[in-house]
């Protein structure tokens, strides 16, 4: 079974549907004890970065994720998601992130016609056919050690767009929105780990 | 690099799709939900339910409409249309939308947008702005302006349509659904004068609409127009085209698409 955390800041069901439809066992929940019983965790991404922090404090699931992942459960952060497990963010400045893995979260600089949002359908250089998948996001992550990059997107800059560090994985994209492309990434997932 | 991207619309009426769609193999060509999944399976890059009931029911059965396309297709889909406030915007996204987009309520409260993006975040706020030429106000020959207007076109606004794209980008707008009133429904083509104007003012994605009427006017949208993302109804409802051949045509003229 899956556990997809429920923050409460938004809709999870496409996350939860796509996970289903890649051939997951899935549920969508905020109890401590489902998700510590999960066999995998997912960690979404909907709202702003020091929100669910927040959120995530108030509901006390902060140390879930983090026995989760010392626990070396496959561990799946989706956009937002993926960025909260770095130290801090420019989006909320003064809220720490989860500081699971080394490094920030950055806001896109860039030069017209670049806009942000980076918003839409973008490559994965570094995976194998460079598939296509969907994006939006502002900010983006920064790892500090290079080497858990395990695909990068170009916008402006070369971005991380998949992280992989031991029993973690994250990535910028949304899979759930990706059509094929974004379920294989989800079904390796599944059943990689 | 971030790829063009190809958006139909559907027109919702009474949770109801219409205005002609012509598909084949379609067992109600008037369901959203087999219109949505038809063009999921047709790779189209995002897709726009526009809600056009006109009863005070249309909320309840718009929100039955997105529930059950969010069911079923793996792609980011935008619903508008009649959206007043952050109530009617929450429950659209709980019901599974991935993007609102206002228009009316946005010009009558601009507020509105700083409030529904700072609560819903940015990239889920789309500002429609439908915009119609008129004489730029030095009167210079040939130059022109366009003005918003409201109420699906009915009304006049007087607000000037690219101070009001950068209003609404600086409120918090995550993106900008721009139709030519003059263009839409000829067939003719995109305004791209319009287009590039917009475009070249905001930081914020640009989807052009009103006028598609074949593949070169989506390209001439894309590359003169420095739109990010074309919207059309007909020319893919119809049959026309498919969305294929759209991208296609745009990858053999060189435009970055997703195949």
């Amino acid at each position: 079974m899956i556990a997809i955390i429920d923050y409460k800041m938004g809709n999870l069901r496409s996350v939860e549907k796509a996970f289903l439809k890649a051939g997951a066992r899935a549920v969508v929940t905020s109890d401590r004890n489902k998700i510590l019983k999960a066999k995998k965790v997912v960690l979404p991404g909907v709202g702003a970065f020091g929100d669910v922090m927040k959120e995530l404090k108030k509901l006390r699931l902060i140390s879930v994720i983090k026995d989760s992942i010392n626990d070396s459960k496959p561990f799946f952060g989706v956009c937002l998601g993926m960025q909260l497990l770095f130290e801090k963010s420019e989006e909320a400045k003064g809220i720490p992130g989860l500081g699971i893995l080394k490094g920030s979260v950055k806001k896109f600089r860039l030069k017209p016609p670049l806009k942000v949002p980076h918003m839409g359908w973008n490559q994965l250089k570094g995976i194998s056919g460079k598939p296509y998948v969907y994006f939006v996001h502002s900010y983006y992550c920064d790892p500090k050690d290079k080497d858990i990059i395990t695909a990068t997107t170009d916008y402006g800059i070369n971005f991380a767009s998949m992280i992989q560090k031991g029993n973690i994985y994250g990535c910028q994209f949304h899979p759930e929105k990706s059509q094929g492309s974004g379920l294989k990434i989800l079904e390796s997932f599944i059943k990689k780990c | 690099m971030l790829a063009k991207r190809i958006i139909p619309c559907l027109d919702v009426n009474n949770g109801r799709v219409v205005k002609g769609v012509n598909f084949i193999n379609l067992r109600d060509a008037g369901d959203p939900v087999e219109a949505a999944i038809y063009y999921d399976k047709q790779k189209a890059d995002e897709l726009v339910f526009l809600d056009i009931t006109a009863s005070h029911q249309k909320r309840k059965t718009m929100i039955d409409v997105v529930r059950k396309v969010a069911e079923s297709i793996f792609m980011p889909f935008t619903v508008g249309g009649g959206i007043n406030s952050i109530d009617d915007i929450r429950n659209l996204l709980k019901a599974g939308c991935d993007k609102i987009s206002i228009n009316t309520a946005a010009v009558k409260d601009p507020q509105l947008i700083k409030k529904a993006s700072s609560r819903f975040g940015s990239q889920c706020i789309v500002v429609a702005i439908d915009a119609k030429r008129c004489q730029a106000p030095k009167k210079v020959p040939g130059t022109f302006s366009w003005q918003v207007y409201i109420n699906g076109g009915r009304t006049s606004t007087g607000k000037d349509a690219v101070k009001w794209a950068k209003q609404a980008e600086k409120l918090g707008a995550g993106e900008i659904l721009l139709t030519s009133m003059d263009c839409d429904g000829t067939k003719d083509g995109y305004d791209i004068e319009l287009t590039k104007t917009i475009s070249t003012s905001v930081n914020i994605p640009v989807i052009a609409s009103g006028g598609a009427g074949n593949l070169e006017h989506l390209y001439q949208a894309l590359t003169k127009g420095c739109a990010d993302a074309v919207l059309a109804a007909s020319i893919f409802h119809y049959r026309e085209y498919s969305i294929k051949q759209a991208k296609d045509y745009l990858i053999k003229r060189k435009v970055l698409v997703r195949a």
